[in-house]
């Protein structure tokens, strides 16, 4: 699929996911025991046949530039285009932060002018999916849309975190008639799952007039104001997706992998999710570990109790330790006859010993990166 | 080309016949080991860990799987504009064409390709062992001791002295002497095959032992006994750590079973000298609700519904719900029926072992097909085999690779038994 281009957007500052966002864009959380968040959009993008991709950073960059490299991992360390990285900058015009969405393209539309695919697919580097784009693309070709969004029944969602959501009225022509963003009395059950593809050009033109008005949100602005005077048509994904919302749907998003249809469908698939590896030694088992229903990446040595847990690359669970209903991300070390349930503990921790801590399934508690408790 | 002051020329052709069905198809250098890796990601990590970043790998027996996992040398970071890994297969030169017929034939042939980069040093290594040792020291020392030649050595225990070429040595560990597989060894200091020349003299040996006709071109043979009887200048670098031949499948068996110990004898686990390999793109391992998992080594991939004890599953095996797979090696992509018991057995890639198979049961007898290679309570089955639902696999058995299940005309195969393709007996 040369004819499109990928732009991820990663985000704009916010608090939901507490701790985990502190140090890092919401792109770059880890998930599923060896992933960042934004793996899958780029996954997703390249197996679609997409070779030029554009990632617009804004906040605390430094994890995910790290993660992204050159982007050899996702096949993207290409002579001609491949992946890009644009972080805000300053110029004489006084730019500097992004101030949404449209703003942050806007600014880097040189990329666009540049590129020379026809089309352009324009997603969120927070959710977590494995989706073929290709025929969401014939699709938009075949109505003559001007914009397609991608869209789902959310009804796999709480009431509450529809509100997280987009909600949208599609017909029966696939024509969204409403789109309402973060809605306080969501209705229906169609939502935006943020994936958009529009022509190059059209978008092009499109940024110009809003920044001309002042506009810099891509969906409030653009969007939502067009909503009838466009042809803006829905493309139903039928598939897994959740957004990184918020710190509960992060939590169950994880807990989700432990289940063999979402982790088959999601992580198995002949359309493979790529991350920067690690090289680390396999999982090592010592005589006293008992495991069960959870998932164990590499690098890890256990030798405790786990239950419904992800263990992320190079966990050490040491004697008589009891681990429930948890993350644990890399390289973190909980020691002797410590016991978590309901726990999300950050990077680098090292619980010592004797320790009990308990969250709640909808408050786990979080331990942050790099602390000794 | 810029100049080097090392390169390293790794020998990775040989075939490792004891190995049995296990490098049928590939040479011994590509075999799977340590629940991820292939032998020959130990010597090529070493490198990379030494700060060598320029390597010839010379392939001569079933080189593909070599091609294929070493590629451009990427998970080495040996991808380099100026250097990097280099594949030197046997090639055609003006009139014929010539197998590599020796270790020091096999550098001959690939002169040039030294004199490219014109190093001061080469280092000469082989693809066959297991072991982590940082070559730069030994070149300080060989730089220090203003050798012609510097032979890595390791004690080795008297008994088994005899089946080593071994190096006999002055208080300040310059060589005199050596011997290959002495009946009376006089000390215990055997070469591991690795040696550090300068490459100006070097080269000259091997030009003159490639004129020579009743030379067997091999360094152990012909190169180190002329270059002492020369009086050249020759020292003993002595090694020490973990450093295994895993020749035979009871070296092999043990040495890979030995990783599940608490503390193994060989540590993977070492951040500062990481052992690198191609990365499968897999997510992390599943342990499932009816799985259990003691005293082993599960790698990417990996659903396991079934228990595992005392065993090295490598990545993207399936273990389904109530088998039992004990003191065994599941090579990558294998799936496991239900019911399953395995005991004491070698499991070859992409293998398929159907429900309620029973195998590595029963009492030792001396195996049929090859009483030398296959020798031990060790039952190997090849890869990309398939073994029926409910089939009796005795120990000490051999199964081929790429057998269908129309191969089998029993479903019992007694301990000592084989089910081989058609075709040349090794």
């Amino acid at each position: 699929m040369k004819r499109a281009m990928g732009i991820i957007l990663t985000g704009g500052k916010n608090n939901r996911l507490k701790e985990l966002s502190l140090e890092r864009s919401i792109a770059a959380v880890p998930f599923g025991g060896k992933y960042r968040a934004i793996d899958f959009i780029l996954s997703n993008l390249v197996n679609s046949g997409v070779s030029n991709v554009g990632v617009l950073t804004q906040y605390n960059i430094r994890s995910l530039v790290d993660h992204l490299g050159s982007g050899k991992e996702w096949d993207l360390d290409r002579k001609t285009d491949g992946l890009r990285i644009f972080p805000p900058y300053l110029s004489e015009d006084g730019s500097g932060w992004y101030k949404g969405s449209a703003d942050a393209i806007y600014h880097n539309l040189t990329f666009l002018e540049r590129s020379n695919e026809e089309f352009v697919i324009i997603a969120q580097g927070h959710a977590i999916y494995n989706m073929d784009f290709k025929p969401m693309l014939e699709q938009h070709v075949d109505l003559d849309a001007d914009i397609t969004i991608a869209c789902r029944n959310m009804d796999d969602f709480t009431e509450n975190e529809k509100k997280l959501l987009g909600m949208v009225e599609i017909q029966d022509d696939l024509r969204v008639t409403d789109f309402s963003e973060k809605p306080l009395n969501p209705k229906g059950s169609m939502g935006s799952m943020g994936v958009y593809i529009m022509k190059r050009k059209f978008l092009i033109e499109l940024l110009q007039n809003s920044a001309a008005k002042g506009h810099t949100e891509l969906v409030q602005d653009i969007i939502v104001r067009k909503i009838s005077t466009l042809r803006i048509f829905a493309y139903i994904f039928n598939g897994f997706w959740r957004p990184l919302s918020n710190i509960q749907l992060y939590y169950k998003t994880n807990m989700e992998l432990l289940n063999p249809k979402v982790r088959l469908e999601l992580l198995m698939d002949r359309r493979k999710i790529f991350t920067k590896v690690k090289d680390e030694a396999p999982a090592k088992y010592n005589e006293e570990a008992v495991v069960h229903n959870s998932i164990i990446a590499d690098g890890c040595i256990i030798e405790g109790e786990v239950e419904n847990c992800i263990l992320f690359r190079g966990v050490r669970v040491k004697k008589g330790a009891h681990l429930k209903n948890s993350l644990i991300m890399q390289g973190s070390c909980i020691d002797e006859n410590v016991s978590l349930n309901h726990c999300i503990i950050d990077k680098g921790v090292t619980i010592t010993g004797g320790k009990t801590l308990n969250g709640d399934s909808e408050w786990p508690l979080i331990v942050g990166k790099n602390v000794k408790v | 080309m810029a100049r080097k002051e090392i390169v390293a020329l790794l020998l990775a052709g040989g075939q490792g016949s004891r190995l049995g069905v296990l490098t049928r198809t590939i040479a011994k250098p590509a075999v799977l080991y340590g629940g991820k890796y292939r032998i020959i990601d130990f010597t090529l990590s070493n490198c990379i860990n030494s700060n060598i970043d320029t390597v010839g790998v010379l392939t001569q027996y079933q080189p593909l799987k070599l091609n294929s996992h070493i590629g451009i040398g990427k998970p080495w970071d040996l991808d380099r504009m100026n250097g990097g890994v280099t594949i030197l297969a046997p090639y055609m030169r003006t009139e014929k064409g010539e197998w590599y017929s020796g270790t020091a034939d096999a550098i001959f042939q690939n002169i040039h390709y030294v004199d490219e980069m014109s190093p001061k040093y080469v280092i000469i290594l082989s693809g066959d062992h297991i072991y982590k040792m940082n070559y730069a020291e030994m070149l300080e020392y060989h730089k220090s001791k203003n050798a012609d030649a510097t032979i890595s050595v390791i004690d080795v225990p008297y008994e088994e002295a005899s089946r080593y070429g071994i190096m006999n040595t002055t208080d300040n560990n310059k060589i005199y002497e050596f011997e290959e597989k002495p009946a009376q060894p006089k000390c215990t200091l055997a070469s591991m095959g690795i040696y550090i020349f300068n490459w100006d003299l070097l080269k000259d040996y091997l030009i003159s032992d490639h004129a020579n006709p009743t030379s067997e071109h091999d360094f152990g043979k012909n190169i180190i006994p002329q270059m002492l009887a020369d009086g050249k200048n020759m020292y003993a670098f002595n090694y020490v750590g973990y450093w295994r031949d895993v020749g035979t499948l009871q070296a092999y068996w043990e040495s890979n079973i030995n990783l599940t110990e608490r503390i193994p004898d060989f540590n993977m686990f070492d951040p500062y000298w990481k052992i690198y390999t191609p990365n499968p793109v897999y997510p992390a391992h599943y342990i499932g609700a009816t799985g259990k998992v003691e005293k082993s080594i599960v790698a990417e991939g990996c659903m396991i519904y079934g228990t595992v004890r005392n065993s090295v599953i490598f990545p993207g095996v399936t273990i389904n719900e109530g088998s039992v797979i004990q003191d065994s090696i599941i090579m990558s992509d294998s799936l496991i029926g239900h019911g399953v018991e395995m005991y004491c057995t070698i499991l070859g890639e992409c293998s398929v072992i159907g429900n309620n198979v029973k195998c590595g049961v029963g009492e030792f007898a001396p195996n049929q097909y090859n009483p030398k290679v296959y020798d031990s309570n060790i039952t190997v089955i090849g890869s990309n085999t398939v073994v029926p639902n409910n089939a009796v696999i005795g120990k000490n058995v051999v199964i081929d690779n790429y057998i269908t299940p129309h191969d089998y005309t029993t479903l019992e195969i007694p301990s000592g038994g084989y089910l081989m393709k058609g075709g040349d007996v090794e």
